[in-house]
Parts: C-alpha cells; structure tokens; sequence
C-alpha cells in the first residue's frame, strides 16, 4: 500500500530536504550580499553619480530650455518639422497636466538605461554573430532574461545592492538588452555573402570588414532592435518604481493601490507619449540614415 | 614565350567536417558518391593542375556544380584548399600570414563578383575607389583614380548614385572599374557577365577585349556559357564535378575535345563564330612563282588544274588560269597584270561567319593572305562545309582536313 503510492502522488522531494536547500541557498546569498555588497556597490558608484547628476541636470534646468533643447534634438536627428512640433505639444501637455518632474526623472533614467543597453548589446551581438560557439551560449540566456519574469531577478539584485536607481537600472537593462543583441546578431548574420567576399577580395582586415561593411549593412536591423529596447525599457518604468527608483512609474504603483483611476491613465499616457517620442524619432534617424535604400523602392 | 604567372599543382578540396581524415579515401581514387555516402564530405576539386601565362585570359569552364567557382576562391584563398600547392609570382599563397595575406589581396588581385557584390551603402564613386580607400590612400588620391576609371567604363556621371540605382549592365561596370582601380595585375572575374541580359553581356564583352588589348592584365574568367568562353578566352580548361577534363586553346577544346562530356558541350556551338579562317584552311599547293609565261604553264601542270595563285616577290599578286596563260601568244612574255585576276585575299584571323558569302561565290577556293601578303593557305567550298556542316565527330572528313591545316 504504502509503496504504490506513488501512483497517486507525486513522489515528492522530502519537505524538510526542500526547506534545508532552500535555506542553504537563501543563507549563501546573504552571506554573499554581505560579504561583497558593499564592493559591488561600490563599483557602480561612477555609475550611480552621473544618474543622479542627469537627472538633477533635467529637473534644475527651465522647463522652456528643456522643451527647446528636446526640440532642437529631434529636429537635428530627424530633418523634421512635424516630428519636433508633436514633441514640444506632448511636453507642454505633459507638464500642464503636474507631471514634469516625473517625467524628467523618468526621462533621465530610460535615457541612461537605453544607452547602456546598446552600449552593452551591440559588441555583445557583434561577438555573437562571429561565433556559433558564442552563440549557442548567449541565445538561451537571453530566451531566460526575456521570459524570467521581472521580480524573480529583482529578488537578488535589491538583496545584494539595496533599493534604489542602480537596482533598477539594472532591472530594466536585463529585461531590455535581448533585442538589441539579438537583431545586431541577425543583421550582421544576413549582410550579404557577396559583398563580405568582396570585402575580403580587396584585402579588407576584421576591423575594415565590422565598421565598413557588417555594421552599416546590419543598421536597418540593429536599428529595429534599438527601437524595441528602448520600448521595453519604458515598459519596466512601473516595475522598477517597486524598487524605488523615482517617476512615472511611482504614480501609476500608488493609483493600483488606491484605485485612482484618472492619476494612473495620465501618468499611464505619458509614459506612452514618451514611447511614440523615443519610437519616431529612432525610426526617422534610421530612415534618414539609410538613404541608399531608397533606390530600392524606385526600382 | 609566354611567362606563367600562376600554377596550381595538385589541389584538392574537400568540404566536410573533418576534410584531413578523408583525404586518403581520395588519395584511393574512390569516387565523388563513395565518398559522400560513406563519410558526408563532398570532393569539390579534385587534382587541379593548372599553369596561368601573364597577360593571358584563362577560361574556366563548367556546369553549376562543377566547382568552377570553388576554384576561383582559391587563387586569392577566399577558400583554403585542403591540400595544394598555389603559387603567384613565385610567392605560395598558402604560406602567407594573414597580414600578409590582405597585403596580397590588397596589391595583387582583384575580383568581379557574379552578383557585383558592390557595397549598398556606398556611393557608385566610393565603390570603386573601395580597394585604394583600404589601403590607406587619402580620400583625395582614390577619388581621382576611381573618377577616372569610371570614365574608362562608361559611367562619368554616374559618381554620386548609388549602386542600386543602376541597371544590371551598369553595376557590372561598377563592378569591373573596381577592379581595374587598384591596378592589381590578376584580374579574377566569377561568371562576371553571367547574370546580365544577353545583348549587355556581348557589350560588356566586347568592353573587356577592348580594355584587354591595353591593360594585358591576367584575367581568371569562369562562365558556364561555351560561347563567351570560346569568345573570351586564349586558353580554355573545362571542369566536371570538381575535375579538369580539358585543357587549351579554344580551337583544340572545339576540333579535339578530349572526352564526350567536352563534345556534347561543344555539338551546339556556333562554330563559324568560334574558328578563325586559319585553323579551317588548307595549306596553299596552287602557288605560282614563275617569271614567264612558258615557266608559269609549266608549274600550272605540275599542280594539277587549271588555276593557281600567283606570288611574286611582293607577295600574293591574284589568280591566273591555264586558259589565260595559254591565251597568251607570245611564251617568253613576262607575267604581268594582265594574265592574272585579281581576287582579294582574306585574312587567316578572319571568323569563319565573316567569310562565307565570298567562298560560297567565288569562282575557285580563296586564297588566305596574312598582313605582309604572304600566302598562307587556301580556303575552298568543301572545306567550309566540312567543318560547319558536321558535328565533330560524324564528319571525319571534315574534321581531319582540319587537323592536316593545323599540322
């Protein structure tokens, strides 16, 4: 009796066994966090600083400068009226409706995150696309980061660094960084054989190939997975205001507690506005950039 | 006495996971399929041996699949062989250090793709300064060497474009002003013209014999196309799966060819576009040299007919008949303008095709004539037929008569 019942039931781990890994696991941690905390704080203490001395410089800085300044920007990068003159509407919109500071301090820290996660994805996709060993490695950490959900990891990262803008950084890096990597791996991998041969023929070295030929080919795709990074980066905003990092996302955590529906669709329509901002304006440096391609759509 | 510039000795490539632990079976001289089913490596090249003359265009020939194009990659080591030797100029590339590899890419050969492999993202104008610009060449000196060349191919206004701009025909040029802008001495050309229409290709053909007779590059050539092989090439060697089956001139490739693989390509040539009037004539038996009359009826008998050609010091001079020489009522006159019939020579380097309609009309065989008016031979009516008429090996006839001239 006793021994078939494992038919019925799942033979199961003994509890206590259970309780003692997860105890030894936890306790391990700790002692880790404890021991290296500090050293580890430490090593993204330049880090920490220029967040704080970017989103210090976003708040103190007139509103007017600012607007102007994002306007200016968008223009240079984009070539276009219409693109910049939506920007300065949301923004005025933005701030008419008390949600500036917000804003800006979410602005300052997607700002860093974004750039850094490109910093940190293209060289990563670049190897990757160089070898099939790197890739077979890197491919199922990413399948993890992107599908692990986001409080899983959260776990360690405030266990071992406290609650704050670096633990949110780096929150919002993990879940953001996949697609860069991903689509710089893809387009370097799809430039066309011909034309690295060609490269090649000429007596090209490695480096001639990456930054003549391989990077400017796999622009159009790297530049989708920058665009999708950046969209997943705003979408951890909420996420990252449970760890403490400051902005829109703090408004929208305190309107599911107390059921302010109107605060949480405004700052809810903010950060969307800042995603439409991020998206165009990406996509029109992408286009402009890619002028060659337009022979193509003649054709 | 021509110079190689190029050997190829023994090479072999094997595509597969482990080529070196294969290489025996090949050394055994099991087929392509036994070593496919028995290990998954696919024989690509087998045994190539090749001896490449400068200034030469050397043709490589051969169906998809044939390995042609593996073979290409070789002389600049796109593709490493697995075993072989490749030497360029004395120097064996097999040897090079990677540095010293892309020095010798940089300065010794360059390549015309069969796609134009031309960089998307780079002006017409930068595309072709692209070799120099690697180099290290300012921007200054490369821009006017490229300016220049593509002038050279026809393209002056077009700097600016793109290359998905232009046309097949125009990427092409593109693609050979490249090449020709690093002033490399071997030029490698991967079924170049292959994916252009037919009146652009025979344009751009024309283009690179033109360019040819005065750059005297060394030209690596692969096609599939019998035609523009025949066409392009001073010597020809035809692949089959990966091996040589032939190696020549183009007149040997078409009135000798070596194995059956070689005769079904040659059958549907057009063989009054791809032979010179000099390899179908018969040596000239009818040559009269007489000073007189009475002299010249002499030899006219020894020859056997009632016709023959007259050469006197100042070379080939026209026909002369038995019936004008017996015409003539005084025997000890000397030969003059008035016995014989002027009838143009044609030149031994004429085509074939250029040549029919004056063979088929005139009244007896024509004399052949190089520059200096010496003459050479003599083409007749059954010689033009035995040789047009026939495939290669259904008219003996035609074919050995053939043979005779060249000997």
């Amino acid at each position: 009796m006793a021994d078939s019942s494992w038919l019925t039931k799942f033979p199961q781990m003994d509890r206590v066994d259970l309780v003692e890994i997860r105890k030894g696991l936890d306790s391990a941690y700790r002692d880790f966090s404890r021991e290296y905390g500090e050293v580890i704080e430490s090593v993204f203490d330049p880090l920490l600083m220029f967040l704080v001395w970017f989103e210090k410089l976003l708040l103190t800085t007139p509103w007017w400068i600012i607007i102007v300044a994002v306007a200016a920007l968008v223009y240079l990068v984009s070539r276009s009226w219409k693109l910049s003159l939506g920007v300065v509407v949301s923004f005025l919109a933005i701030g008419y409706f008390g949600m500036w500071e917000d804003t800006m301090r979410t602005l300052s820290i997607i700002t860093v995150c974004t750039l850094m996660a490109i910093g940190l994805g293209i060289p990563i996709g670049i190897v990757m696309a160089r070898s099939d060993k790197a890739r077979s490695v890197i491919t199922p950490m990413l399948d993890i980061m992107q599908t692990m959900p986001a409080f899983v990891y959260l776990i360690p990262v405030v266990m071992l660094l406290g609650i704050g803008k670096i633990p949110g950084v780096i929150a919002v890096i993990i879940y953001a960084i996949p697609p860069v990597i991903r689509l710089t791996n893809l387009g370097i991998r799809l430039v066309d054989s011909e034309v690295m041969e060609a490269a090649t023929a000429y007596g090209a070295n490695p480096t001639q190939r990456l930054f003549g030929v391989q990077l400017p080919l796999a622009m159009p795709t790297i530049m989708a997975g920058i665009n999708q990074t950046i969209m997943m980066a705003l979408s951890m905003v909420v996420i990252a205001s449970m760890i403490g990092v400051k902005g829109l996302g703090q408004p929208v955590l305190k309107s599911i507690t107390n059921q302010y529906f109107t605060l949480g669709l405004f700052n809810g329509l903010a950060i969307v506005a800042l995603a439409i901002i991020f998206d165009r304006v990406s996509q029109a440096y992408a286009k402009r950039t890619q002028r060659h391609m337009q022979g193509i759509e003649n054709a | 006495m021509p110079e190689p510039l190029i050997k190829i000795e023994g090479l072999y490539k094997l595509f597969g996971n482990k080529p070196a632990s294969v290489m025996p079976l090949v050394h055994e001289g099991r087929s392509k399929d036994d070593i496919l089913a028995e290990t998954g490596h696919t024989l690509g090249l087998k045994d190539i041996n090749l001896t490449i003359n400068k200034g030469e265009i050397f043709v490589i020939m051969g169906l998809s699949g044939s390995g042609k194009s593996t073979l290409i990659r070789h002389f600049n080591r796109l593709i490493d062989p697995t075993e072989g030797v490749i030497k360029v100029d004395n120097i064996d590339v097999m040897k090079l250090s990677s540095k010293e590899l892309e020095q010798f890419r940089r300065h010794k050969m360059s390549m015309v793709f069969q796609r134009f492999g031309l960089m998307p993202h780079r002006t017409v104008l930068e595309n072709v300064g692209y070799g120099l610009s690697i180099q290290g060449k300012s921007k200054a000196e490369w821009t006017a060497k490229a300016t220049e060349w593509l002038e050279t191919v026809g393209l002056a206004g077009y700097e600016a474009q793109y290359p998905a701009q232009l046309s097949g025909g125009q990427q092409q040029r593109v693609g050979l002003a490249r090449a020709l802008c690093t002033d490399a001495e071997i030029l490698l050309m991967d079924e170049a013209f292959s994916a252009l229409d037919p009146l652009i290709r025979s344009e751009m053909q024309d283009q690179l014999i033109e360019l040819q007779d005065k750059l005297h590059k060394t030209i690596i050539f692969i096609t599939h196309d019998l035609d523009e092989a025949l066409r392009l090439g001073d010597r020809i060697a035809i692949l089959k799966d990966g091996e040589m089956v032939q190696q020549g001139t183009p007149d040997d490739i078409l009135l000798n060819p070596a194995t059956d693989y070689v005769e079904a390509f040659v059958k549907d040539v057009n063989r009054a576009r791809a032979l010179t009037v000099e390899t179908v004539m018969k040596p000239p038996s009818r040559r009269i040299t007489a000073d007189t009359i009475a002299e010249a009826l002499v030899q006219m008998k020894a020859i056997k007919g009632d016709y023959g050609y007259y050469v006197n010091a100042d070379g080939y001079q026209g026909v002369v008949t038995q019936d004008a020489l017996e015409a003539c009522s005084d025997d000890s006159q000397k030969m003059s303008n008035k016995v014989w019939e002027d009838m143009p020579g044609i030149s031994p380097d004429a085509m074939l095709e250029s040549v029919i309609p004056e063979t088929l009309e005139g009244k007896y065989p024509l004399p052949v004539v190089d520059e200096d008016g010496n003459l050479k031979g003599e083409l007749s009516r059954s010689n033009l037929a035995g040789v047009l008429g026939g495939g290669s090996a259904e008219n003996d006839a035609g074919k050995k008569s053939v043979i005779e001239a060249k000997q």
